[in-house]
């Protein structure tokens, strides 16, 4: 203590004392708050990752700088810009196997050979949510469909929904080879996130326009259509008089063909 | 095996197999000389070929044995039927493979039913097939027409009744019966005409748009009405549409009607949607939109149907009857399928509190044409 006191007036003891103060500072705003500084820390280095996967793989479409891109014919835009569409819209189309799409068609389809890992997505996520605000991803409750009310949900996707996907969300087709695909085994985040951010050709349903107690009633009323059984056993895909007249056409009339057939044989 | 299986290309045939007058492929064109008879002979039927059931009576008790069961099958189909009625739950399921789960009582009701049924027709067919008598039996055709006697005698008959009658002399009577027969098509028909229900009247150029109830009679003066979420019947501001996004709409206080909500819904439905301004293409319909916000009728302007398919990378809106397709960016114009017209736009602004509200109505007729429509 002696000698500490007696170096006191040291020409580097005020610059000790500063250091010291410092480093105590710091370590006490490290104590109070060290939660968002570390995730400020990683979704930066994030957001960098996310940039250069995407560089790597959709750039090619949506440009460098997620601008959107046209073709050469200048006609049509190969790959939309990208501003504002969120991380939801990232994690619906890739987690989904839409993007990147293999070969340029009317639409891009579901494709279970997901080609990114979970880290890459919501890198590339991050760096899509980072050029513009945009819808996020849902938490797990949102999207639960045991908390929705399949009633009102069904309600709701028979005013805003049916018209394209089906009344049992079988799908259905749309313009020049696009179609509105099925909604059977489509994970409930997928469904919401799809609403939210309005992929391809579906219109977008912002919270504005159904809220998300209305997008998770709906996702209720499509899981219990998913799971309800079959009352009437086979739904022939459950598309309606199509299938269902095509059914009787060749199964019905082959049956009866096949009996004046067999009538009008001989007995051997 | 005949002998024509055995023959091959270059052969030879004997002459009296065809005839002489036969010819063949290869020699090219052939004059004939006529030598076709000039009446085929009836050939008459087939020798008769006795079933295995008329030859064996093993066979026949065979025969009897499959009948008998296709007939017990149908008593099992039956009771099965009855059984799964009333015994099985109605919640009861099962699963079935290459159709899933199903309820069980109906699997057992349509297999009951289908054994019930084909049971009995391939039993009683087997049976006519195997045991009834088989002989081939030939009718003649004979001609429709009657005697001229009997034609006559039906002729006189009618004209003696006729006669008898007086139905000739007595004009009157001719007269008055014709018109009771006559008349009595009325009461038939009228019914028929009167049960189609009043007459449309305006309402079918009207809609709840122009500020109420349309229905055939009503007069509604026009007031601003608010656009509400169907069919959660809230009110939308002009900020919560986004662009991209679709709303579907109705008239503010449609869906509070004690009566003819359907009605009423069936005319007034209307789409809203949100474009870029610079992606449209017709000034009207700018103007008559807010800020890229613009509201077309739902009800499609070939049969009806609502067009509610729109899809926001190509602004194209599709109906799912006909197909026909609606382009947003050019005021709505059928660019493909059976519609004959445009989509009829609602002209529509934003009230003091930022509410978006019809400001006319619709200035044509929605939905398909009729024959006063102009």
């Amino acid at each position: 203590m002696n000698a500490l006191a007696a170096r006191r007036r040291h020409p580097a003891a005020i610059g000790i004392l500063l250091l010291i103060g410092l480093f105590l500072m710091g370590a006490a705003y490290a104590a109070i708050a060290p939660r968002p500084a570390e995730a400020a820390v990683s979704s930066a280095t994030q957001v960098d990752e996310g940039k250069q996967l995407f560089l790597a793989n959709c750039a090619s479409c949506h440009g460098l700088n997620a601008e959107g891109r046209a073709t050469g014919a200048g006609a049509s835009v190969a790959g939309p810009a990208l501003a504002g569409v969120g991380a939801a819209a990232v994690e619906f189309q890739m987690g989904t196997g839409r993007m990147p799409m293999r070969a340029p068609a009317a639409q891009a389809p579901r494709d279970d050979r997901i080609k990114f890992t979970e880290e890459q997505i919501t890198a590339i996520g991050a760096y899509v949510a980072s050029l513009a605000p945009g819808p996020s991803v849902p938490s797990e409750e949102a999207v639960d469909p045991a908390r929705g009310d399949a009633v009102k949900g069904g309600e709701l996707f028979r005013v805003n929904c049916a018209m394209c996907h089906n009344f049992a969300g079988a799908g259905g087709a749309l313009t020049r080879g696009k179609y509105a695909p099925a909604l059977t085994g489509v994970a409930p985040k997928d469904i919401y996130m799809a609403m939210e951010t309005g992929p391809q050709s579906m219109p977008v349903f912002n919270d504005t326009n159904l809220t998300p107690e209305a997008k998770r009633d709906i996702i209720a009323f499509l899981t219990a259509v998913n799971e309800e059984p079959k009352a009437g056993g086979f739904t022939l895909g459950s598309l309606g008089p199509v299938s269902e007249g095509m059914f009787a056409w060749i199964f019905g009339l082959g049956i009866m063909v096949g009996c004046a057939i067999w009538l009008g044989n001989k007995a051997a | 095996m005949n002998e024509q299986d055995t023959t091959r290309a270059g052969d030879v045939l004997p002459a009296e197999e065809f005839g002489a007058e036969a010819v063949r492929l290869d020699q090219g064109h052939v004059v004939g000389h006529g030598g076709i008879p000039e009446v085929f002979q009836n050939p008459g039927l087939p020798p008769h070929a006795p079933r295995t059931t008329d030859l064996s009576e093993a066979a026949a008790k065979r025969a009897e044995k499959q009948v008998a069961a296709l007939f017990a099958l149908s008593i099992v189909g039956t009771i099965v039927f009855v059984l799964a009625y009333f015994l099985v739950d109605i919640r009861a399921t099962t699963y079935v493979p290459g159709i899933g789960v199903m309820a069980l009582q109906h699997l057992l009701l349509g297999i009951g039913m289908a054994a019930a049924l084909l049971g009995i027709g391939f039993g009683a067919v087997h049976w006519a097939k195997t045991l009834m008598p088989d002989e081939e039996v030939v009718e003649m055709r004979h001609p429709m027409r009657s005697s001229d006697a009997d034609r006559a005698a039906v002729v006189q008959t009618l004209t003696d009744g006729g006669e008898a009658a007086q139905i000739n002399r007595r004009p009157l009577i001719k007269y008055t019966l014709g018109g009771a027969l006559g008349l009595f098509a009325v009461p038939v028909v009228l019914p028929v005409l009167g049960g189609l229900g009043p007459m449309p009247q305006k309402s079918l150029s009207l809609t709840f748009w122009n500020g109420g109830p349309s229905g055939p009679g009503e007069e509604p003066t026009f007031t601003p009405m608010r656009l509400m979420r169907d069919p959660e019947n809230t009110p939308i501001k002009a900020s919560d549409v986004t662009i991209g996004s679709v709303f579907h709409v109705l008239p503010e206080g449609l869906l509070d009607l004690e009566h003819g909500v359907l009605e009423e819904k069936a005319k007034a439905a209307v789409l809203l949607m949100r474009l870029d301004p610079k992606d449209i293409k017709v000034q009207k319909e700018i103007d008559w939109g807010h800020q890229g916000i613009v509201a077309y009728s739902k009800i499609c302007t070939h049969v009806g149907c609502p067009v509610g398919l729109y899809e926001q990378g190509t602004h194209h809106l599709l109906c799912p009857c006909h197909q026909s397709t609606f382009d947003v960016t050019q005021d709505c114009k059928v660019i493909f399928g059976p519609a004959k017209r445009a989509l009829p736009q609602l002209k529509i602004t934003v009230d003091d509190e930022g509410y978006l509200v019809s400001a006319q109505p619709f200035r044509e007729a929605v939905g398909p044409s009729f024959w006063e429509r102009g």
